[in-house]
């Protein structure tokens, strides 16, 4: 008796056991599904943490000039995400990312060759790249519906990138948003991002990476209102092991909320272009 | 004894996850409905009920916007016109020829390698214009501009007019599509050199509309809610969406008013913008947009465009353009080493 119910109760602890991370902080939890009983990540969904100023440890920091932006440009404090702390840095990287962070708020697109060679790509309005579009102080859209693909759509620059499910093929060409290929590890999407261009920063304290960057992210549903987020980050090129971040997403749950244009260009043209125009230098 | 072990599997359900009767409308949605086993769906469904428009469709063709001059009133050709037709209009699109001397082969730099071959086809059905109304396959005649906004056009012009010399001042002489800010992302959606691909993703309550050229994703709610205040406008507008029978119908508001940002210059405050998107077959979905605005045109009018599911070999790629826009600089440092040597024509 009551048979139908024990099993689903079975089938259910069966999941919620293997269900990963959220264990150490949230209740069990069995999120709905899509039509094809993966959980359903469809949402407006952002961070709180400030790793975009720095993966590390960081103090509350003054912006690059004070004296223009006072305390507008200036940086929140914040705890590291980054698992055990540091990032593994080969030594002679560490001497990069001090040159990156110092020319952070710089550009100089006099030359094709040394288009990307300074400023944070942020700085300039160009794509993030994964992982950082995800900590951006800004929110994303996750799209799925009943296709093999599911869509990021990210509020920073209208960037967007298209998740293949369970597909073979490897990146074409490196792009600033990266190939992205899912899975299901249970009710967790997890994603394998390769094939990134080796322009793009991690923050604005200048951490960086090579062409070689392969980031494995894994969002699990914890509540109807937060995601895990894990992701780890290897590169060979610049890191001594791979390492590891995590950190929330929470749903944004406004009435009527919905994902706005950051469209940056326009703020960055004088910037870029200014000085190239009839009047500059006069 | 039945009634019980549904009471005991809410129960089971509700306290495992407590705060679920929150959960956001299209979660609870998608998990409620299932399709019953014994009812056989109509073709081209969403699990959740909805007409399925997902997939990658291309709009390129030949057929021109506005049915050219001296090919009659025709609105449909016979198969041997079509081929004639479509012929010359591969010949006037091509880059490759070499029969207009040195400048306009400078224009025609972007040259058939960059060609979609799809771009050089009328439409299946062989129709001479994409406007379907007004019947002559023409835009309507245009309303007499306000003193403001025939300064503004006669600005725009002499901007475009020095680029195209060679001789831009500044990067604002350059169009929005050669700045980066908007390219074949803002409605209506119209064929062009390349890249003429759109990926539609659907999800409950939601269309979303991602066109590779510019990397933007146009998120569609269907749920009824009010557009955004009219101090909040969007270089790509503001749009909502509804089902009419299979039909989703979608309008765009709240545009910015930035030159260049609403199709063909219309007023940004009166334009208004109708797309209808119905899937016909596997492999087709139809394109209809009407647009009116009594401050451009003397009246409304529609277009039909045929968007083909494109080969699934065949793959959306990333459009970076900002990231690389070496031609910006390209241009201006052209422009000041040509003034400094006197030219200015």
């Amino acid at each position: 008796m009551c048979r139908r119910f024990r099993t689903a109760l079975l089938v259910l602890a069966a999941i919620v056991s293997v269900s990963p991370a959220a264990g150490q902080q949230f209740p069990q939890y069995r999120p709905p599904r899509m039509a094809d009983g993966h959980p359903d990540l469809n949402g407006i969904w952002q961070a709180l943490v400030t790793a975009n100023w720095d993966l590390q440890d960081h103090e509350a920091q003054s912006g690059p000039h004070p004296e223009v932006m006072g305390a507008y440009g200036a940086g929140p404090a914040g705890q590291s995400i980054v698992e055990g702390g540091e990032i593994p840095y080969q030594a002679w990287a560490l001497e990069k990312k001090r040159q990156n962070f110092e020319k952070r708020a710089t550009a100089d697109v006099s030359s094709d060759k040394k288009w990307h060679e300074i400023g944070d790509p942020e700085f300039k309005c160009y794509m993030p790249g994964v992982p950082r579009a995800t900590y951006m102080p800004f929110p994303f859209r996750i799209v799925q519906g009943s296709s093999p693909y599911i869509l990021m759509a990210y509020e920073f620059t209208s960037a967007t990138r298209i998740i293949r499910m369970n597909w073979k093929g490897e990146a074409p060409t490196p792009s600033w948003m990266g190939w992205s290929r899912g899975r299901w590890e249970g009710d967790t999407l997890v994603i394998d991002v390769t094939g990134q261009r080796e322009e793009t920063w991690l923050d604005r304290a200048g951490d960086f990476h090579t062409e070689e960057l392969h980031v494995v992210e894994r969002y699990t549903p914890v509540s109807p209102y937060h995601l895990m987020y894990e992701a780890t980050i290897e590169d060979p090129g610049v890191y001594t092991r791979p390492w590891k971040i995590s950190f929330p997403l929470y749903r944004r749950l406004e009435k009527n909320v919905q994902l706005l244009e950051f469209k940056c260009v326009p703020f960055t043209e004088d910037l870029l272009f200014g000085r190239f125009g009839k009047e500059a230098g006069k | 004894m039945n009634r019980l072990c549904i009471l005991a599997g809410l129960i089971a359900a509700v306290s495992m996850s407590p705060i679920a009767g929150q959960a956001p409308k299209s979660a609870q949605k998608a998990a409620s409905k299932g399709t019953p086993a014994a009812k056989k769906p109509p073709a081209f469904r969403t699990p959740w009920g909805e007409p399925d428009l997902q997939g990658v469709w291309n709009d390129a063709t030949s057929t021109p916007l506005q049915r050219p001059g001296g090919i009659g009133t025709k609105d449909v050709l016979g198969d041997e016109e079509a081929a004639e037709f479509q012929a010359q209009l591969a010949n006037d699109l091509t880059r490759d020829r070499r029969d207009g001397g040195p400048e306009v082969d400078v224009n025609r730099a972007y040259n058939d390698h960059w060609m979609d071959a799809r771009r050089l086809k009328i439409t299946a059905d062989h129709r001479t214009s994409l406007i379907v109304d007004p019947p002559d396959g023409r835009i309507p005649p245009a309303v007499p501009l306000s003193p403001e906004r025939q300064k503004a056009r006669a600005e725009r012009a002499a901007a475009n007019a020095r680029f195209n010399a060679g001789l831009p001042d500044h990067y604002t002489d350059m169009s929005l599509p050669v700045r980066c800010i908007i390219r074949t992302d803002s409605p209506p959606y119209l064929p062009t050199i390349y890249n003429n691909d759109f990926q539609i993703f659907q999800s409950p309550g939601y269309v979303t509309i991602a066109p590779e050229m510019i990397h933007s994703a146009r998120i569609i709610p269907l749920d009824g809610r009010p557009h955004l205040g009219k101090n909040l406008r969007q270089w790509l507008g503001d749009s909502r969406g509804h089902w009419d029978g299979d039909t989703l119908v979608v309008e765009t508001t709240n545009f910015r008013t930035d030159d260049g940002v609403t199709f063909q210059g219309s007023n940004p405050e009166t334009f208004k913008i109708t797309e209808r998107f119905t899937r016909v077959d596997a492999t087709t979905l139809n394109y209809e947009f009407t647009v009116e605005d009594p401050k451009t045109w003397t009246k409304p009018w529609t277009a039909i465009i045929p968007w083909n599911k494109i080969d699934p070999a065949e793959q959306m790629y990333e459009y970076a353009c900002h990231e690389d826009n070496y031609d910006i600089v390209h241009f201006l440092t052209g422009a000041r080493a040509r003034e400094k040597r006197g030219e200015t024509k």
